[in-house]
């Protein structure tokens, strides 16, 4: 916080030292957007820079939320977003095809991004009702599963396993930390480790064809295996220092499919090299303790397990993305928050952070009202 | 749910557990951000060097420059083979405008074919953005300039100067050094897919020396590096990689030598040969008729194919290497040496009446003799001696002879391939037996059989170059072996025969040329310098079938004519060997060609006068003609389309 005579006082109290982490990281995005056109603000970086700006003037908008009003709203805005999802696979099922977006005039309007913070919120909120009591009891546990399972479920039919597999992670994070025994992560492991082979001969095509490659993907350097491929030599090949700026080949020369989208960290580490990974790498995990701290001056319950959630969140986002990006996932389709060409991944960090930037600031406000 | 009634989960247990699964979450995600950067490091440290390669080779691209192909030379430096400059054009897909009549107006001006147009429409489809397509090859000046002035509206066509392959001499060489033409797709497959062959105007040797010293001539390709996108469009040119021409080759070949004997071939299906009977260099390796080299690198067209392949005279054949005679009594002098090395003396006579009483088979002789010994016998071509004495002795202990004077060997030769014939014997004929029970009526070698190996027939088969070094070997008694690549200065070592033997034989190969001989009528025109030699004639059928004794009739039916030679007589340099097919007779139709083709060696100006003299009777030098069969064909294949 900077305290100071000249700047007016609900300036001085936001948490500059996040907003300038953030801008740096999407500063950061906008420059890789801005080489992987060939050196040219268009058609991405320019465009990307704005929808930045626009949705941290929502965040910043969103820390004045106080946390009854949160709280007001998160089953309500719960079950929306449930019924949304319901009517997008409606949709997608009368399209006879892939279907993520709700066509909103000129926005489309993807639900499933909601439900990242949303799932987050409803279980902080479901564990601060649950008396203590009940969070390790059959009745504490299955609401809770039920409220990640239906909205898991409804993506995963979309189909959209990259959004299907963060929600999930968020949801069993928040259970985790609200204190569901240990047993019910481990034995679902082990569940999935057999059920395995099942589930993948459920998968679609595509999806099936994602995770062969992942496990070997030298076996369709042409095919599918290609993004993995190209992904590796242009990390590989960058080097500690990189191959400079508006230097990278392989996204210039379109070697590297989604250079400026889900494989935008492959161009960055290209040209900036192992530094320049390193620095994007550290700078998200400076967030990531900022949000956890957050989490640990909390003085609710609802608080304590939201900033957690939230902070895992994108936690899940950046961590999915770099491990898919240097093959150590399959590919997965998870854009890289801030730094990959795209609106709804901005959006959907720059929401959590509103909301954990409120929860901040609530923790001050209170302490000093107390 | 008795468990939780004894231990009672408060909110004190709560916030333990919170904190607790805090840490652990935390340090969970500290471990997997410093499993990613790890894993980058990773790549980008430890394996750094493997990936700079690959994300290299992703962004350079080599477009082949065909280097210029090696040239083939004479022993004196003269060209055989060399590369011409012409114009090319070729369409660079890249640059195409999409839906432009470029192609088929160029179609237009270089009058191109329904054919051509459907495979450069083929190619264009499978083709990548940078790599050319080539047009049409060797275009006259004319349709290059016409194009030329319109490239600017032509956008993605382009009209450079290439190379053509070039041989002087035409068909003189023809058969010795083959042609080249663009890599099909077995020979593609057969190089690993090198990209080269698939560079338009890229040729490769398709036979003879051109196909065998396809290496040598290649040389190594160079290119223009470029950068480009996974979409194959070019983004800039880099440094390019320099290419080295093929090596030249010198040849033993005498490129005179080569073409007059060629010429004095003249109409007639033969083949000559000419060897430095000293070091084995191959001065003359001629087959007759040939196909024009010149035109077969262009291309060659299903007319002209089949033209060749239906003539008589067999263009498509190497004479030299590949077509197997009886040698007739080209191997008497061979036949000599072997009786002279069993202990026959040559002043032994034999009484010629005719022919020879073989049990109830009489063994015929071309005339009545009278009383003959070896020198005679050679000189007259006596088959009755020959019957006689190779009886004697039998064929077994004549065999090893004819192998050591090279019949039925196999040179060490840049060739494409050699058909190496029989020298038969016995254990030959055991085997050969064996193998199929149906050819040979008996399995053991009879006397008969040795009488008609004794004059050059029966189961004896032999190729021209055989003949030719056996007479080179007589002349020089060294162990020569032909030599077609390079010039030697060294003779082999002595092949250890019996010098007094040798000298015998020569002086029977004298009188056949220069005394009371076969062919007293092809002494050279020359003061001081003699040739000696040996009459042969072949039969192609046996003589009862036919009533004219294979000396007329049907040309097909006629014997060939045979002659192998060396001189000068006293001290031999040259040697060879010349064949007629269907000559009729060895001092007839052989004889007179090796005559002008050692006057040649000697006197250049006799030999073309004499030469000049038969073209015309032929209708015009070789050249001449070839370029007039050259007409007809493109008439034929025009009438056919």
């Amino acid at each position: 916080m900077i305290t100071s005579a000249i700047i007016p006082r609900p300036l001085a109290r936001l948490p500059w030292r996040l907003i300038f982490l953030v801008s740096g990281i999407a500063g950061f995005g906008v420059l890789v957007l801005f080489s992987a056109a060939g050196g040219s603000p268009q058609p991405w970086a320019l465009k990307q820079a704005m929808i930045f700006l626009f949705f941290l003037g929502v965040a910043v908008a969103m820390s004045w939320l106080r946390e009854p009003t949160m709280k007001a709203f998160v089953f309500p805005a719960y079950v929306v977003i449930i019924l949304l999802l319901v009517a997008v696979d409606v949709l997608g099922f009368a399209a006879k095809g892939a279907q993520r977006w709700l066509d909103l005039g000129p926005i489309g309007l993807q639900p499933s991004e909601f439900m990242k913070p949303a799932i987050v919120l409803t279980l902080a909120r479901f564990y601060e009702l649950l008396p203590a009591a009940d969070v390790r009891r059959w009745r504490g546990i299955w609401p809770a599963f039920a409220m990640v399972g239906v909205p898991a479920f409804l993506i995963l039919v979309q189909p959209d396993l990259g959004t299907c597999i963060m929600v999930t992670l968020c949801g069993l994070t928040v259970m985790f930390l609200a204190g569901v025994p240990l047993w019910i992560f481990v034995a679902p492991v082990a569940v999935v480790g057999a059920a395995a082979p099942f589930a993948y001969s459920m998968l679609h095509g595509y999806q099936r064809k994602r995770i062969d490659t992942f496990l070997d993907p030298e076996s369709d350097p042409l095919g599918s295996g290609y993004h993995i491929a190209q992904s590796k030599i242009a990390i590989g090949s960058g080097g500690i220092w990189g191959k400079g700026f508006l230097n990278g080949s392989q996204s210039h020369l379109d070697y590297l499919p989604e250079g400026h989208t889900d494989f935008a960290f492959a161009s960055l580490v290209e040209e900036w090299g192992l530094v320049g990974g390193a620095v994007l790498i550290i700078a998200f995990g400076l967030v990531i303790r900022w949000g956890m701290k957050v989490s640990v001056n909390a003085k609710t319950r609802f608080s304590q397990l939201a900033a957690a959630g939230l902070t895992a969140c994108i936690f899940f986002y950046a961590s999915i993305n770099l491990m898919m990006v240097m093959g150590l996932a399959p590919v997965v389709g998870v854009p890289l928050p801030l730094i990959s060409y795209g609106g709804t991944a901005v959006m959907t960090v720059m929401l959590c952070l509103g909301l954990l930037m409120a929860l901040e600031r609530q923790q001050r406000t209170l302490s000093r009202v107390v | 749910m008795k468990m939780e009634s004894s231990r009672r989960f408060t909110t004190v247990h709560q916030s333990i557990t919170f904190s607790r699964r805090m840490m652990l979450l935390g340090g969970a995600e500290a471990a997997v951000g410093a499993l990613l950067i790890g894993r980058m490091g990773w790549l980008s440290v430890a394996e750094n060097q493997k990936y700079q390669l690959l994300s290299e080779s992703n962004r350079v691209q080599l477009i082949p420059v065909p280097p210029r192909r090696g040239w083939m030379i004479d022993r004196r430096g003269k060209p055989i083979a060399i590369n011409r400059s012409s114009f090319r054009v070729d369409i660079i897909p890249q640059q195409l405008v999409e839906g432009s009549q470029a192609v088929a107006e160029v179609a237009k001006i270089l009058q191109l074919n329904s054919d051509e147009v459907q495979r450069i429409q083929d190619e264009l489809k499978t083709s990548r953005g940078f790599r050319p397509v080539a047009m049409a090859d060797n275009v006259p000046y004319e349709q290059y300039a016409a194009i030329t002035v319109r490239l600017p509206e032509l956008p993605g066509i382009s009209a450079s100067r290439g190379f053509t392959r070039f041989y002087p001499a035409g068909a003189a060489v023809g058969q010795l050094v083959g042609y080249v033409g663009a890599a099909n797709t077995k020979e593609y497959e057969a190089e690993n897919k090198n990209p080269l062959l698939l560079v338009p105007g890229v040729k490769v040797g398709k036979e003879g020396l051109e196909k065998t010293l396809e290496q040598t001539l290649r040389g190594q390709p160079g290119g223009q590096r470029v950068e480009v996108t996974a979409r194959g469009k070019l983004i800039k040119e880099l440094e390019p990689k320099p290419d080295r021409s093929g090596g030249t080759v010198r040849l033993a070949i005498d490129a005179d030598l080569q073409e007059f004997a060629a010429r004095r071939l003249g109409e007639e299906s033969g083949s000559a040969v000419v060897l430095d009977c000293l070091t084995g260099d191959v001065l003359a390796l001629v087959s007759m008729p040939a196909y024009d080299p010149n035109s077969f690198s262009d291309g060659v067209g299903r007319t002209e194919w089949k033209m060749l392949s239906d003539d008589p005279r067999k263009p498509l054949l190497n004479k030299v290497l590949n077509a197997l005679y009886p040698p007739g009594s080209t191997i008497k002098p061979m036949g000599a040496l072997a009786l002279l090395q069993h202990g026959i003396d040559p002043d032994d006579h034999i009484f010629c009446g005719g022919g020879y009483q073989l049990g109830n088979r009489f063994f015929r002789c071309l005339g009545r003799h009278g009383s003959v010994n070896m020198h005679r016998a050679i000189a007259k071509s006596c088959n009755s001696y020959f019957y006689a004495m190779s009886n004697r002795i039998g064929y077994d202990k004549v065999a090893p002879t004819a192998r050591r004077l090279g019949l039925g060997q196999k040179f060490d030769l840049p060739v494409v391939s050699q058909n190496y014939g029989t020298v038969p014997d016995s254990e030959w004929k055991a085997k050969k037996f064996k193998q199929n029970r149906r050819i040979v009526e008996r399995p053991d070698w009879t006397n008969s059989d040795t009488l008609n190996a004794a004059i050059g027939q029966g189961f004896l088969i032999v190729n021209p170059l055989q003949l030719a070094v056996m007479a080179a070997r007589i002349a020089s008694g060294r162990d020569i072996q032909p030599r077609l690549i390079g010039v030697h200065k060294d003779p082999p070592e002595l092949i250890g025969l019996e010098p007094k033997h040798l000298e015998i034989v020569r002086s029977g190969m004298w009188e056949v040329v220069n005394g009371d001989g076969t062919a007293g009528a092809s002494r050279l025109p020359l003061d001081g310098i003699q040739m000696s030699g040996k009459t042969g004639t072949a039969q192609v059928r046996r003589l009862a079938a036919s009533a004219t004794r294979g000396q007329g009739g049907d040309w097909k039916y006629r014997d060939h004519g045979l002659f192998v030679f060396f001189a000068p007589s006293d001290k031999p340099r040259y040697a060879g060997a010349v064949v007629i097919e269907h000559g009729l007779g060895g001092a007839r139709a052989a004889a007179p060609v090796a005559k002008d083709v050692l006057t040649f060696l000697f006197d250049r100006n006799k030999a073309m006068q004499s030469l000049a003299a038969l073209e015309q009777q032929w209708g015009g030098t070789l050249a001449e003609r070839t370029a007039r069969r050259a007409a007809m064909v493109k008439a034929a294949a025009a009438s056919a389309a």
